[in-house]
């Protein structure tokens, strides 16, 4: 895959951001000002910023818990991201839901729930509707190597399979579902060999390199677009940290840790960007100085936040009346249409940035 | 004009709501070409074709989160569970996906999930069940119940235009009860959600009840009238999210005396709220013990000895509407 350098700095900076933004959480559940759960994913960033950015518009994500590369590359806001965690009233959720359980449908950006697996069906019900439309489309749906063994799983990929759904499921294998290894989780060597059983392509990759993960879901979602259906790809990274912050993952031993902890994708980039020549010092720095300001600005916000008012706990549990607009639609944000905008607040979503995050075209140049 | 079935009203809703609305599709297990496993969706493949009559493989959580995935994105996905036992299989999706969607991220979720349940059709344990306490009991769920043939047609289109997940009982003994048949209006209606209607007035008691039991507790308001010489209120409640508080209110602040019906099983069913309620709410109207009939707490049984014994009827309303009206 041939790219330019400004691609090639894109995804090293959507990669730092996404550790920045983690490591700056695990500080803040550190200092007890996130009163729930904190789930983070060092060492998934080659697999979640390498997947996402092969997408284009009009397509939409399914992630999950571990995704904060995917929501960040397709524009989620990281004021966005710092809110939810700190149970903030103006968050995505209204302070009703925590972690990044976040999205915006006209983003392409499907919203999860602590259940994982369960939102393979979902993401069927979206690539059926692309279908339906004649879009060309497609859904990159993502899960753990957890997830592969619920029956959703199962039944999203057959019934993807059956009607040539335009998705690519990707799979994160990072070695542990909790506590449990994959060899107490599945008899199969490969995860992608679950593909034949769909008659679906499937391949296995090393998901902590950025560029061949890629590639590997280029090709999934080429395959996708041009109506042929869905395919599988198993990422094989590791899981770093524990399954919680919660949890201190002394159940992996130590030699298999720092074994991966050669492997960390971002430094893997990082040295083959130096090698090719384009990244030095100078532009490091740059980078290192956005994303430290994306992410201060991200927490300041949130910090500066209101908690949700008590008062409003009995509300919003049904939708209002009215008409609903096609996702996609040149109308679709026209406000007649109650999913236009959030009826709850009566303003846009906010699970999306509205100012662009990407890195600045010049950088670097200088 | 001609009088039509309780089945032919679900067909006839989702026809013309699928005429009226591109949004509007049916997916669910041989609802394609076999149409239906009670042909509710005959001639449907061949009218909208397999893309909005969609045979689904038997997997109820892929058909419901399908339909969770494709109403986030804008449509009105229709799903049948061939029996409404089947739910189960795709629970969380209704419980935890389409549930609370809305007001997690408010993004609106309309979709109906519908399907035949009830019993009195020797179906046994697995083709008889009365699922509607489980969602009654979940937050952002609708769940509607209806009795008559109108009502099937008007309250089915309601729920399609509904933006959240509405859930939608159809009693499979009512499918092609003759006695049911009607002629239905030619114009296009709808019955709103969370409305009750009084199928009887009385002044005696009241009967709350809903589904395939309203014509039980008319059976035994009748026998009432004649031998007892009382006068039995029947209200029908229609749905039972939202559950239309003010019609029940009046009628028992009218009444003094209630006895609630239902075919589901009686420990925490629909039956227990509705009691609460009424104690919580109408204690000083209230002249007699809030009276509860319901099936037993046991799985639905097959034999037909079994299934008479368990499922509730005129009978058993009578007597306890006789030990009701002694106060």
């Amino acid at each position: 895959m041939e790219m330019e350098r400004a691609d090639l700095l894109q995804i090293y900076y959507f990669m730092r951001l996404t550790r920045e933004m983690e490591d700056r959480t695990r500080k803040l559940f550190l200092q007890g000002k996130i009163v729930g759960g904190v789930y983070t994913a060092q060492g998934h960033e080659a697999t979640t910023v390498g997947a996402a950015m092969t997408l284009r518009d009009g397509d939409c994500i399914v992630p999950q818990h571990r995704d904060l590369g995917m929501h960040l590359v397709r524009g989620g806001s990281p004021r966005a991201v710092m809110c939810q965690w700190l149970a903030r009233g103006n968050s995505p959720t209204l302070g009703r839901d925590g972690q990044i359980h976040i999205g915006d449908m006209h983003h392409g950006i499907v919203p999860m729930i602590s259940l994982l697996g369960e939102s393979l069906p979902v993401a069927c019900g979206i690539a059926l509707t692309m279908k339906h439309l004649k879009r060309s489309t497609v859904v990159l749906a993502s899960c753990g190597d957890g997830a592969t063994n619920t029956g959703q799983f199962h039944e999203a990929l057959n019934f993807a399979s059956v009607q040539k759904l335009p998705i690519a499921f990707l799979i994160e294998n990072n070695g542990y579902a909790y506590s449990t290894p994959t060899h107490k989780q599945f008899a199969v060597k490969d995860l992608s060999e679950r593909a034949r059983a769909y008659a679906m392509p499937g391949e296995s990759v090393d998901g902590n390199d950025v560029l061949a993960v890629m590639e590997a879901v280029e090709r999934a979602l080429e395959h996708a677009r041009s109506g042929q259906g869905p395919s599988l790809v198993e990422c094989k990274t590791f899981r770093v940290r524990g399954h919680s912050e919660a949890d201190k993952a002394d159940y992996v031993p130590q030699e298999l840790r720092e074994a991966w902890l050669k492997k960390d994708p971002i430094k893997r980039f990082e040295a083959f960007l130096q090698q090719k020549g384009m990244l030095n010092p100078a532009v490091q720095t740059e980078i290192e100085a956005r994303v430290k300001e994306i992410v201060a600005d991200a927490v300041d916000f949130a910090e500066s936040s209101p908690e949700p008012d008590p008062a409003t706990v009995a509300d919003f549990v049904f939708a209002p009346d009215g008409p609903i607009a096609i996702i996609g639609t040149p109308e679709a944000q026209d406000e007649r249409y109650v999913n236009a905008l959030d009826r709850r607040t009566g303003r846009p979503f906010t699970a999306v940035s509205k100012t662009p995050l990407t890195l600045p075209e010049e950088v670097g140049r200088r | 004009m001609t009088a039509i079935t309780y089945l032919d009203a679900i067909s006839q809703a989702i026809r013309e709501e699928m005429r009226r609305d591109e949004a509007v599709f049916l997916l669910g297990e041989d609802v394609g070409t076999y149409g239906g496993a009670f042909k509710v969706s005959a001639g449907f493949l061949e009218e909208f074709g397999p893309e909005r009559v969609i045979d689904t493989p038997m997997s109820e959580a892929a058909i419901i989160g399908s339909a969770v995935g494709a109403a986030l994105m804008g449509m009105r996905p229709i799903a049948e569970m061939q029996y409404i036992d089947f739910i189960t299989c795709g629970f969380d999706q209704i419980i935890n996906m389409a549930s609370k969607m809305y007001w997690r991220v408010g993004m609106p979720v309309p979709m109906v999930i519908r399907g035949p349940s009830g019993g009195g059709t020797k179906g046994g344990p697995f083709h008889s069940a009365s699922p509607e306490a489980w969602f009654f009991h979940t937050p952002g769920v609708k769940v509607v119940v209806p009795s008559t043939t109108y009502d099937a047609k008007g309250l089915l289109k309601a729920s399609i235009r509904d933006n959240n997940p509405v859930l939608f009982l159809e009693h499979k003994l009512l499918y092609r009860h003759p006695e049911l048949r009607a002629e239905l209006p030619e114009e296009d209606y709808i019955v709103p959600l969370g409305k009750a209607v009084i199928r009887r007035e009385g002044e005696d008691m009241t009967m709350l009840t809903y589904g395939a039991m309203v014509y039980q507790c008319l059976m035994a308001a009748k026998v009432l009238e004649e031998e007892d010489d009382l006068e039995a209120e029947v209200v029908d409640l229609r749905s039972l999210t939202p559950l239309d508080r003010e019609t029940i209110m009046e009628s028992v602040k009218h009444t003094n005396k209630v006895l609630i019906v239902h075919e589901d099983t009686l420990t925490g069913g629909i039956g227990a709220e509705l009691a609460a309620i009424l104690a919580e709410e109408l204690f000083e109207y209230l002249d007699g013990p809030i009276t509860r009939v319901a099936a037993p707490d046991t799985p639905f049984p097959y034999a037909p000895p079994l299934e008479a014994a368990f499922l509730p009827n005129a009978e058993k309303i009578l007597s306890a509407a006789r030990k009701l009206a002694a106060y």
